[in-house]
C-alpha cells in the first residue's frame, strides 16, 4: 500500500518524494500498483444498514486480537491441580489446568480479565451482528443473482461462528462449560448407529476423558478461524467484485453505483467506525460481567446447575431440546432411539438453518430470473419474502424463548410447562401468523406508496371551497420522489401454459413445474402485491381534472 | 361548633361516634396493655409459650393443617416437622400462606418473633423434630467458603443455581433467590427442608458442612459480595448476557453506524 509522508525540505530536489520511493520499492516487487489503482477509488453507497456487516467484520478482528492475548496465558489442559491463586473462594479446590489458568488470567494476569470480557463481549456481538447483516441482505433481495455464493459464504461464516463460539465457551472447562459439552456428547449419542463411535472418537474414549480441552483448544484457536478467516476474504473480494447494492433513487440504476470512494472517504469512515466499535465493546466489557467462571466452578460430570444455557447462538437447539418430549424407542432388538435429542439437534436443527442457506435459489427457482441485480428492493415491495424473513426470526425468537424457558417462568412468575407448551405450539403456529400479517402490511405500505404516487402527500392543510366542502390539500410529489417509490420490477406470476399444445397433443406438465406456478401465484399474483402505479394511470389523473 | 350540632343527627354520625370509641379503646389498650411484663418462672413459660403458641395455631394455621396439627387435604401434617421448620416458614412470612397455590412466597411477615417462638413450642410439643438452631450453629465466621462452594455445586446448585440466585422448577414451583435470606433461615432451610425442597439431615449434611455452605452463599451472593467483572447482568448466566448483548451491545453499535452514516462527506449536491 502507499502512503505518503511529508518529505523534509532539506532533501535533494532531483530525488522523488520518499513515500514515492516506497511506493515505487513495493510496486516492483508486489505489483500493487495495477492492484491500488483499480480498487482505491472503488464506489460504494451510504446507507447505515450497510454497515452491520462491518460490525460483524470489526468485532472478529476484536475477537482475534484479544483471543491472541488470551493463548498466552491459558493452558489447554485437563490435568488436575489444586489452587492457590488469588481467588479465595476457590482456594484448596481440585480443578484442570484449563479452569486454572482462566482463574488466573481473570484474577492475577494483568489486563486479563477485560481482555476476557472483551473477547467474550465482542463473540457475543459477533454472531449477532452477522445474523442482523443477513436479515439486512435478505430483507433487500441483496442476496439475488449474482450474490447467491456470497450468501452461501455469509451463512457458512455464521455456522462457523458458532461452532467456534462453541468451542470456546467449553474451553475454560468450568461447571457451565462442561454442561454444554455434556449437551453436545449427547446430542452426538443420539445419532443412530455411529453416534457413541462419533463421541468416543472424539473425546478420545468414555465422556469427557483427558482429551476435550486440548481438542476444542485446537479447533478453536486454529481450525474453525483458519476456515472463518479464509471464506471471509472470498467475502469480502467478491463484495468488491460484485460491487455494493443500492437503494433506487434518481441517477441510482442497475449498472452503476451512486457514493463515495474508498479512499479517502471510506477508508476513513471505516477506520473510525473500527474504533468505535472497539470503544463501545471494551466499554460494555469494562462494566458488565460476562461469564465469570470463578463463580460457576470447574466441571465435574456428578455437578449441574441451573441456567445451564449455551451462548445465545446456540440457544435455539437448546429451545429445541427443552420444547421436545422426551420421546424414546427402542428398535432392532434393543437398541435405542433417543428421538427427543435426535430429531430437535439432528433434523430440526439443520432445518431451521438450511432454510436461511437455501432461500436465495428456491425464490430465484419461483421467480425464473435470470438478470443481475444491484438495486436494492425495500421489503414491503416484496412482500412474500419479506413474510418469510418476519416468519423465520419468529421462529427462531419462539425458540429462544424455548431455550430460555427457565428464566422466563422465574421472571414473568409462569409455570416452567406452561412456556413450555407455548413453544411447542407456538414452533408451528407463530411463523404462520407472523407471515400472514407481515405480508399484509407489506401490501398496505404498497397501497400507500401508490395513493402518494398517484394523489400526493397530505398536507394536514384544510381548504373549504366556495360551496363549504372541506377538502385536504395533497401536494404532489417531486419527480426524484416519484421515481424512488415506482423504480421497482414487479413480476407476473409464472403460467403453466396450456394444457395441450398447438397440435391439440396433452402436454406434459411437471409436478415442479405446478409447483412452481403455485408458488409463484402465491408470490406475485393478485394477493402477492399490488400493482405500482403506471406512467399512464399517473397522467391521468394528474393531467385534465386536476388533483384534490 | 354550631357545624358539629348541626349534623349530630345525620344518619352516619352514630357510625363515627363508634370509630371514635373503637380508636380510642385500642388506643388505650396498645398504651397500658401489660406488655412483656408477665414473665413467669422458666418451667412454666414454657408450658405457658405451648399454650399460647396453641391458641395462634388455632387462628392462624389450623384451616389447613387440621385443629391438632395432624394435617388435612389443604395443608401437610405438622407432627414432627419441628421448631426449625416453624421459624423457618413464620420467620421468612411463607407461612400464613396467602393463597393456594404452587409454592407459598416469601412476604412481609405476620408474627413477631415472640409469637413464632409460642407457635415453634407448640408445634415442637406436637412431636420431635429438629429445634430452631442457635447463632453459634449457623453463624459462618472462620468456615470454610471453598469446601462450602463445593458443596453448594453438588447439592443445592442444581435448583438454585451456581450462586444461588434461583431458578424455575415444575409447574410454577420455583427455587428461590438466596441473596438476602439470613444464615439462619438458610441453615433451618436445609435442615428441614420447606415446601419443595429436599431436607439434609445432618446425617446426610454435617453441621460444620452446612455452616460452610452459608459462608459460601455470604461470600458470593449477598450485598457484601464482590463482583470482579462489573455489573453482574443477575448472574443467570448466558441468556441475560445474550439478552444485553443484543439490547444494549448491538443496540448501540446500530445507533454509532446510523450516526456514522448520517455524518457523511459533502459528495451529494447540498
Amino acid at each position: 500500500m502507499s502512503t505518503t509522508t511529508d518529505t523534509p525540505a532539506s532533501d535533494s530536489k532531483r530525488k522523488a518524494p520518499a513515500g514515492e520511493r516506497v511506493a515505487d520499492w513495493a510496486d516492483g516487487r508486489l505489483g500493487i500498483y495495477s492492484l491500488a489503482k483499480a480498487n482505491m477509488r472503488k464506489i460504494f453507497p451510504d446507507h447505515w444498514s450497510f454497515m452491520l456487516g462491518e460490525v460483524a467484520l470489526y468485532s472478529f478482528i476484536i475477537i482475534i486480537l484479544t483471543g491472541v492475548y488470551l493463548t498466552m496465558f491459558f493452558h489447554p489442559s485437563m490435568n488436575e491441580v489444586e489452587y492457590h491463586g488469588s481467588y479465595v473462594p476457590m482456594q484448596g479446590v481440585q480443578m484442570s489446568e484449563a479452569y486454572k489458568s482462566t482463574l488466573d488470567i481473570s484474577f492475577d494476569v494483568r489486563g486479563g480479565l477485560l481482555v476476557r470480557q472483551i473477547h467474550h463481549w465482542a463473540a457475543l456481538i459477533f454472531l449477532a451482528a452477522m445474523l442482523v447483516h443477513m436479515m439486512r441482505v435478505f430483507f433487500t433481495g441483496a442476496f439475488r443473482k449474482p450474490r447467491e455464493v456470497n450468501w452461501v459464504f455469509g451463512f457458512l461464516l455464521l455456522l462457523l461462528g458458532m461452532f467456534t463460539g462453541l468451542t470456546g465457551y467449553s474451553l475454560p472447562d468450568d461447571l457451565l462449560s462442561g454442561t454444554g459439552v455434556r449437551f453436545m456428547d449427547g446430542a452426538i449419542l443420539s445419532m443412530p448407529i455411529v453416534g457413541t463411535y462419533v463421541s468416543m472418537f472424539l473425546f478420545g474414549g468414555e465422556f469427557p476423558g483427558h482429551d476435550m480441552v486440548a481438542r476444542f483448544y485446537s479447533f478453536h484457536v486454529l481450525l474453525l478461524p483458519g476456515l472463518m478467516l479464509g471464506l471471509l476474504a472470498a467475502h469480502l473480494i467478491l463484495v468488491f467484485y460484485h460491487k455494493h447494492t443500492q437503494f433506487a433513487g434518481p441517477g441510482r440504476t442497475n449498472k452503476n453505483v451512486v457514493g463515495m470512494p474508498l479512499l479517502p472517504v471510506y477508508m476513513a469512515k471505516a477506520g473510525g467506525f473500527f474504533f468505535l466499535v472497539f470503544g463501545v465493546i471494551a466499554a460494555i466489557s469494562a462494566l458488565f460481567t460476562v461469564n465469570p467462571i470463578w463463580n460457576l466452578g470447574p466441571y465435574r460430570p456428578e455437578e449441574v446447575s441451573t441456567n445451564a444455557q449455551p451462548d445465545w447462538y446456540m440457544g435455539f437447539p437448546e429451545g429445541l431440546v427443552r420444547a421436545m418430549p422426551g420421546w424414546e424407542v427402542s428398535v432392532w432388538g434393543g437398541h435405542t432411539l433417543v428421538l427427543g435429542v435426535m430429531i430437535p439437534v439432528m433434523i430440526l436443527m439443520p432445518l431451521v438453518l438450511a432454510a436461511i442457506a437455501l432461500y436465495p435459489f428456491i425464490e430465484a427457482w419461483v421467480t425464473g430470473d435470470k438478470r443481475e441485480h444491484h438495486i436494492a428492493d425495500r421489503p414491503r415491495n416484496a412482500p412474500t419474502r419479506t413474510g418469510f424473513g418476519a416468519a423465520w426470526i419468529s421462529w427462531y425468537f419462539v425458540l429462544l424463548i424455548g431455550g430460555g424457558n427457565d428464566l422466563w417462568a422465574t421472571h414473568f412468575h409462569l409455570s416452567i410447562n406452561a412456556v413450555t407448551w407455548f413453544v411447542r405450539i407456538g414452533f408451528f403456529v407463530v411463523p404462520v401468523l407472523v407471515f400472514v400479517a407481515t405480508r399484509r402490511i407489506c401490501l398496505g405500505l404498497q397501497r400507500r406508496d401508490r395513493e402518494k404516487v398517484l394523489h400526493g402527500r397530505e398536507t394536514g392543510t384544510i381548504k373549504r371551497l366556495p360551496h363549504g366542502e372541506f377538502i385536504e390539500v395533497h401536494e404532489p410529489l417531486d419527480q426524484e420522489q416519484l421515481h424512488t417509490l415506482t423504480a421497482h420490477d414487479q413480476y407476473e406470476p409464472v403460467e403453466i401454459g396450456p394444457e395441450t399444445d398447438e397440435n391439440g397433443v396433452e402436454r406434459k406438465v411437471t409436478r415442479g413445474q405446478k409447483l412452481r406456478s403455485r408458488l409463484s401465484k402465491g408470490y406475485f399474483g393478485d394477493s402477492g402485491q399490488i400493482p405500482k402505479p403506471s406512467a399512464e394511470e399517473y397522467k391521468e389523473l394528474t393531467s385534465g381534472h386536476g388533483h384534490h | 361548633m354550631k357545624k358539629l350540632s348541626a349534623r349530630r343527627r345525620h344518619p352516619l354520625a352514630a357510625l363515627v361516634v363508634l370509630l371514635f370509641a373503637l380508636a380510642a379503646t385500642g388506643g388505650l389498650y396498645t398504651a397500658f396493655a401489660p406488655a412483656g411484663e408477665a414473665k413467669a418462672d422458666q418451667e412454666s413459660s414454657q408450658s405457658l409459650a405451648i399454650e399460647e403458641g396453641k391458641k395462634l395455631y388455632a387462628t392462624g394455621c389450623s384451616s389447613c393443617h387440621g385443629t391438632g396439627g395432624q394435617g388435612t387435604s389443604d395443608g401437610p401434617s405438622l407432627v414432627g416437622v419441628g421448631a426449625a421448620a416453624v421459624d423457618f416458614q413464620v420467620g421468612t412470612g411463607r407461612m400464613p400462606a396467602q393463597q393456594p397455590g404452587a409454592q407459598a412466597p416469601k412476604k412481609k411477615r405476620v408474627y413477631n418473633d415472640d409469637e413464632i417462638k409460642q407457635l415453634a413450642a407448640y408445634v415442637a410439643s406436637l412431636g420431635a423434630g429438629p429445634a430452631t438452631p442457635g447463632k453459634d450453629q449457623y453463624d459462618p465466621s472462620g468456615a470454610d467458603v471453598a469446601k462450602g462452594g463445593e458443596l453448594f455445586r453438588n447439592n443445592c446448585a442444581q435448583c438454585h443455581n451456581f450462586t444461588g440466585e434461583g431458578g424455575a422448577l415444575t409447574h410454577g414451583k420455583f427455587a428461590p433467590d438466596l441473596g438476602d435470606v439470613s444464615d439462619k433461615h438458610i441453615y433451618e432451610a436445609m435442615l428441614t427442608g420447606p415446601q419443595n425442597m429436599p431436607s439434609f439431615t445432618d446425617g446426610a449434611l454435617p453441621p460444620k458442612a452446612k455452616k460452610d455452605i452459608v459462608a459460601y452463599l455470604k461470600t458470593v451472593n449477598s450485598d457484601k459480595s464482590e463482583s470482579p467483572g462489573g455489573f453482574k447482568l443477575g448472574g443467570f448466566g448466558p441468556v441475560s448476557e445474550g439478552l444485553f448483548a443484543w439490547v444494549f451491545g448491538l443496540g448501540a453499535l446500530i445507533a454509532v453506524a446510523v450516526w456514522v452514516a448520517a455524518r457523511t462527506a459533502k459528495a451529494k449536491k447540498s
